[in-house]
């Protein structure tokens, strides 16, 4: 008896879960609006990121506007500028990059790059964008409520938080936020254990995690992050709203305020201080993971050479994110807290440029000697690795105590961490954004507005974030809406500052022409086909482009090799797509 | 119950024991937990996340405990109760405690009749189970009537640091919603056993997936880890 099927076909195991039933929409309501289409959740949530986003991107205009300009325009006045911090602080951390991350790509990626039909569990992912969408819905609602938003800065640190003293404080702006926040939490909650579970149980047959893209260790390593991260804001979160509203103390001292004593007694605002960022800092790579893992897919694609050092990428994701876990308090360096502490956790936090500087050399590593293709995706994925190690070598200023207790609280903080949690995974968003346009809308983005858009932003990043930097050096305080007093000092930052304001302003311009092209390709874009990239992994092997409800049509896929098969030595072309079994069957797919 | 064929999920194939048997699953594709269907395995994961909820919840109690400079009151006089013409300490906690511990055990008897497919046997120790959540429900219910009526208020006590009231209110009220949560799911349950719902594979109203015994042995999973959560609120704020 001689077996005719292929070995490898042979070789993997049958299917051990069926068929996920899928919930077939009847009407339009329940296709586009309330779907549970994981394709289409994903453009909700991304849709709904990108408004709350586009309004912090105004704030931080305004604000550059006092920076620069100080005194000219009245209507930015202290508290003003306050609740312009505060707001574009949360939003841009939370509700545009985590949601957009993980619930945007992740909700579209996850399914397709493991070949499921969709996430486990629908229902549960749609509510879980109805939360966020209704988190957002109210935090949009105190820029309307009586008292405007809260101006406590984004870490809304206690007692000030919820004192009369700080806009928002005594009035809705506080208890908005919190509540926002809460809602966001139960939300994330519900897509998370989605993308958890769905990596780890709902993946095809010869998809073993070590095939898996990056992308998805990515995503998948964050959630995991979010899910044990999350709670401690959301306590903290809960402790503040009993503290404000109920007259707890968990986090107020005693205090005289306007020369009257306060209620309050007994509390510790170190304590939120932990709990915040406890949540805050593995925030910071619940942010950067993925787009780790986006990148390291981009620049394989696009230089047509497999990742460099695939599993040390894997293992330098999950060390990462459990390194991340342990060093919170370097966040904390001058709020008084035990100085043996300090050197605990500055020794963390160096360890962890370990792990990332293997990627990032792995990343160069996988360029060096590549077929590079400038493509637009390209282009933002070369951005990322100069701004992530420019930003990522500040940090290593900052993770010392000594050098960080001088330059802590000035804008030099700001300036680093824009570089490094800001511009940085923006620049993988638009990269990814560029890179899956066509298999989301089956067009490309038109490629010259995509070139315009990529260097004003990567040049205009760097004109805003590198003089920052100086202007922190000298000693300008983050925080301040203007210098006052310490006016001696700004010759040359007023300059700068003037600069850095023009730059701001253009840069937020040009992501106009971005937004212009997203929805002009969607009608007048060039045909993209199924798979313009010559990618290997899943989702570009779908049978129609977009790929329909449950992805696959009447098969899923069958997986027989990781997903960074380029310009391999003897095959028909360079690229061999993930589910194709060559040289069994030696399939050069043109699908 | 790893080898269940319920749900359609297949019982584990030969592989390796020990050791090796976790790298292979890990290594394998489709599944990492070759066991568990996806409903169990994100409740296991909801209860980690959970799990940390809890954890920081006690440790902002913990601290604001260890760092208050006014005495704590002392919880076995708080907490006695008047009986028989003695203060007896903690004697309300320790019948609740009894209580949820017990429900424990007739929620395990349920998971094991669910899986034979004895209908009567299970609803009627789910009931049981619900019945004996409430009841501790109940009783929370007086503990806290009690010492309000005695003027313990999140913002003070007549005995010593106002956080006392403030984490006793915030944790008890926490872990006694997810206990209420889950008498409310148990009755669920409990309802589309008796219904015969799991033996036809109806469909859930909002879900549209067909169910079936193991959302017993789920549910099972929840109201263990509700209870032993308790037995730490109840080390660390009864008995310290």
């Amino acid at each position: 008896m001689v077996d005719a099927t292929p070995r490898m076909e042979r070789d993997i195991p049958p299917a051990e879960v069926p068929e996920l039933e899928l919930y077939h929409p009847k009407s339009w309501w329940t296709t586009y609006v309330f779907s549970q289409d994981a394709k289409v959740i994903a453009i909700q949530y991304s849709g709904t990121a990108v408004a709350i986003g586009l309004v912090a991107l105004v704030l931080s205009w305004l604000m550059r506007l006092q920076l620069g300009f100080p005194g000219t325009f009245s209507f930015i006045t202290p508290e003003a500028y306050y609740q312009f911090i505060t707001m574009h602080g949360m939003i841009m951390v939370i509700y545009l990059l985590t949601a957009l991350f993980l619930g945007g790509f992740g909700n579209y990626l996850i399914p397709l790059m493991v070949g499921a039909r969709d996430m486990v569990f629908p229902y549960v992912n749609m509510l879980s964008f109805w939360i966020y969408l209704l988190a957002v819905l109210v935090l949009a609602a105190s820029f309307f409520a009586p008292g405007g938003p809260t101006g406590a800065g984004w870490t809304l640190y206690p007692p000030q938080a919820i004192l009369g003293g700080t806009p928002g404080g005594q009035s809705w702006g506080i208890i908005l936020m919190l509540v926002s926040l809460i809602l966001f939490i139960i939300g994330f909650t519900m897509g998370g254990l989605n993308y958890a579970v769905t990596v780890i149980q709902g993946r095809t047959r010869g998809m073993t995690l070590m095939r898996m893209p990056l992308t998805v260790w990515g995503i998948f390593t964050a959630t995991v992050m979010a899910l044990l991260a999350f709670p401690a804001l959301f306590v903290a979160c809960v402790m503040m709203l009993f503290d404000r509203v109920l007259g707890t103390s968990f986090f107020m001292p005693a205090l005289v305020e306007m020369g009257e004593q306060l209620s309050y007694g007994g509390g510790s605002p170190i304590l939120f201080q932990h709990l915040f960022w406890f949540f805050g800092h593995p925030e910071v790579y619940i942010v950067a993971l993925p787009a780790f893992g986006i990148v390291s897919d981009l620049i394989s694609t696009h230089a047509r050479k497999n990742i460099f050092g695939y599993r040390m990428m894997v293992w330098a994701i999950v060390i990462i994110g459990a390194l991340s876990f342990i060093v919170w308090a370097h966040h904390m360096y001058v709020s008084g807290m035990h100085p043996w502490f300090g050197f605990f956790f500055a020794t963390t936090t160096l360890i962890i440029a370990v792990p990332t500087a293997i990627k990032v050399y792995n990343w160069v590593l996988t360029l060096w000697r590549g077929d590079i293709h400038l493509t637009v995706p390209m282009l933002f994925a070369l951005a990322f690795i100069v701004t992530f190690v420019n930003g990522g070598l500040t940090g290593l200023f900052l993770g010392n105590v000594v050098v960080d207790v001088p330059l802590s609280d000035t804008m030099f903080v700001v300036a680093h961490f824009h570089m490094v949690m800001g511009v940085a995974p923006i620049m993988v968003i638009f990269g990814a954004i560029y890179h899956w346009y066509p298999k989301i809308t089956g067009r490309m983005l038109e490629d010259w507005m995509g070139k315009f858009h990529f260097w004003v932003t990567f040049v205009g990043a760097y004109a805003i974030f590198f003089p920052m930097h100086y202007v922190g050096l000298v000693g300008v305080p983050r925080r301040y809406p203007e210098m006052g007093e310490a006016a001696f000092m700004t010759a040359p930052v007023d300059n700068l500052n003037a600069f850095i304001s023009v730059a701001a302003l253009v840069v937020g311009f040009a992501q106009m022409v971005f937004l212009f092209n997203l929805v002009w390709s969607l009608r007048f874009g060039k045909e993209a086909g199924p798979n313009p990239w010559r990618a290997t992994s899943l989702e570009w092997q779908t049978p129609t482009t977009p790929p329909p409800h449950g992805n696959w049509g009447d098969e899923r896929p069958v997986v027989y090799r990781w997903a960074y098969d380029y310009s391999v030595p003897g095959a028909p072309e360079d690229f061999i797509p993930q589910n194709d079994p060559w040289p069994d069957k030696p399939a050069t797919r043109a699908a | 119950m790893g080898e269940t064929t319920l749900n359609g999920f297949g019982a584990k194939p030969a592989r390796p024991s020990g050791i090796r048997g976790v790298a292979a699953d890990w290594a394998s594709d489709q599944r990492a937990f070759k066991s568990a269907s996806w409903g169990k395995a994100m409740m296991w994961i909801f209860l980690l996340s959970d799990t940390f909820i809890f954890s920081c919840f006690l440790l902002a109690y913990m601290t604001a405990r260890s760092s208050t400079t006014v005495p704590w009151p002392n919880a076995s006089e708080v907490f006695a109760l008047h009986m028989f013409g003695a203060d007896i300490p903690l004697i309300l906690i320790a019948i609740m405690t009894f209580v949820l511990i017990s429900s424990s055990g007739t929620m395990a008897m349920a998971v094991n009749f669910a899986y034979r497919k004895n209908k009567g046997a299970t609803v009627a120790l789910l009931l049981a189970t619900a019945a004996l959540g409430a009841t501790f429900v109940g009783m929370q219910a007086f503990e806290w009537t009690k010492l309000i009526t005695e003027g313990v208020r999140p913002w003070g006590n007549p005995w010593g640091a106002p956080q006392f009231g403030a984490t006793f209110f915030m944790i008890t009220g926490f872990h006694g919603t997810h206990v209420s949560f889950g008498v409310l799911f148990l009755l669920i349950v409990a309802r589309k056993v008796w219904r015969g719902e799991y033996d036809r594979g109806d469909r859930g109203f909002f879900t549209s997936r067909p169910g079936d015994y193991e959302h017993v042995e789920t549910m099972g999973l929840y109201w263990h880890f509700v209870d032993l959560v308790w037995v730490f609120i109840f080390a660390f704020f009864y008995l310290w």
